[in-house]
């Protein structure tokens, strides 16, 4: 008896529409976030994260009103985030329907932000998004969807983010994210032995032995992707059943 | 049937309520004194923080209606935070009282395994349990939290175990609370709050 690995589908959007790795088959509205939250909700996804990548203002409105179409299929938790600045957002968030929210830019510039979130909500609900990158011997963290340079070390980030009030760390890595070729799993581990709270490793996903080798030598506790699911490259019980065979526990779904 | 939740400004109350409605079972939610009085069957669900929690119910001028329906017989369900308000103290909120239906404290676990203790764990079923009936027994729910009863006496029905062996699933009389979340938990999820409005049904078929 422990505690399962997650794997957990993650739905970018512009707000309203998945715009991420939508060759989706089998789906009327392939671009719909509440019909793919319909679907991995019966696959068995353990958990689904839904973010904002625009992160517009103007468009808040419409992602709040994505989260709560997405809720309303969901017999499992959900994430969601994209442009939190301030406690408000974060509100807005989970009175939407979301379970947890992500925040990336603004607490790397107001750290305090996340002990402001974990005082509100509670450290479960606050996870802390880093897109970090591989320079010289080690990460920095990158924000503004990965376009700006921060010169601040992953690593270190992530220590003092939890030391704020962050309940979880999802870590993507840039050098790995749409390539296809495996997670980051160095990465991934110092990461995850920097820190004592849980770990999400997202950015590289491919085949089934991609997902083993970020549990085993990533010491990943959970594992996002978004297109590998969306394109049906993997079902989700497959995947399941190939990581419960090789000894990482999973929850098993008919 | 009339279930209530009760509304204290906890983030999980419309999940909850999709969850019973997806069962076929309507709710209605309940923040005035008045409100719970008119009730077959209560729900407290619950995240956040033990005193907020408790300080919200104060501000309602619930905890008595509570503590009264319980003694009425009325059959009560806690969810996560909600089975921790259940108990005298908690320490996340040193000095807070809570509902007292139980005289245990709500302990921080410590720091053996990663916490927040969040994601989907199995159950170590310790007596009968109502909730878990017709539930697989290698059943994983899902959790996400901090702060856990480590003993409820009798009233402790199953187990988890994460960074310490604490109550998932409690079960005393016309009382049941889970420290896992059963809207969030899939169909075992369902499985639970189906057994808990079965259980609701019962005891009002009883008064009958």
């Amino acid at each position: 008896m422990s505690l399962a690995h997650r794997i957990i589908p993650c739905l970018d959007t512009d707000g309203e529409r998945v715009v991420k790795g939508v060759n989706f088959v089998n789906l009327r509205d392939a671009g719909d976030p509440a019909a793919l939250a319909a679907r991995y909700n019966i696959e068995g996804a353990d958990e689904l994260v839904v973010l904002d990548i625009a992160a517009s203002r103007d468009h808040r409105p419409t992602f709040l009103e994505t989260i709560r179409r997405v809720a309303a299929e969901l017999a499992i938790p959900l994430t969601a985030g994209g442009g939190v600045a301030n406690v408000d957002d974060g509100r807005a968030i989970l009175r939407a329907g979301a379970d947890k929210l992500t925040v990336n830019t603004a607490a790397i510039r107001h750290p305090e932000l996340l002990t402001a979130l974990a005082a509100e909500f509670g450290s479960q609900a606050v996870v802390l998004a880093i897109d970090a990158k591989r320079v010289g011997d080690h990460w920095e963290a990158f924000v503004r969807g990965g376009s700006v340079a921060t010169g601040i070390d992953a690593v270190e980030w992530a220590r003092k983010g939890v030391a704020c009030g962050a309940g979880e760390i999802l870590i993507t890595s840039m050098d790995k994210d749409g390539t296809r070729s495996g997670f980051d799993c160095p990465l991934t581990a110092a990461i995850s032995r920097a820190v004592t709270v849980p770990v999400i490793a997202s950015g590289g996903a491919d085949t089934p032995e991609t997902f083993l080798e970020v549990f085993k030598e990533g010491r990943a506790d959970a594992a996002l992707a978004a297109s590998i699911f969306h394109d049906s490259i993997h079902g989700l019980g497959d995947l399941k059943r190939y990581l419960g065979e090789h000894g990482v526990s999973v929850r098993q779904t008919s | 049937m009339n279930i209530a939740l009760i509304e204290y400004g906890a983030g999980n109350l419309p999940s909850v309520e999709r969850a019973l409605a997806r069962l076929g079972v309507a709710s209605q939610r309940a923040s005035t004194p008045e409100g719970l009085e008119s009730c077959d069957a209560l729900i407290l669900p619950g995240v956040g923080h033990f005193g907020a929690l408790m300080r919200s119910l104060a501000e309602r001028k619930l905890i008595d209606p509570i503590r009264n329906a319980v003694s009425r017989g009325v059959p009560l369900m806690g969810i996560c935070l909600g089975l921790q308000a259940m108990f005298a103290t908690s320490d996340e909120a040193p000095g807070d009282v809570g509902l007292n239906l139980f005289p245990q404290n709500v302990s921080a676990l410590p720091p053996t395994d990663r916490l927040p203790h969040m994601g989907w764990n199995q159950l170590r079923r310790v007596r009968p349990s109502r909730l878990l009936e017709g539930v697989p027994q290698d059943a994983y729910f899902y959790f996400a939290h901090s702060y856990a009863a480590l003993d409820a006496g009798e009233a402790a029905v199953a187990l988890c175990d994460h960074s310490a062996s604490f109550v998932a699933v409690l079960e005393k009389g016309n009382v049941f609370a889970t420290q896992f979340h059963p809207e969030k938990s899939g169909p075992v999820g369902a499985a639970v709050l189906s057994n808990f409005v079965k259980q609701a049904s019962k005891s009002q078929d009883g008064k009958q």
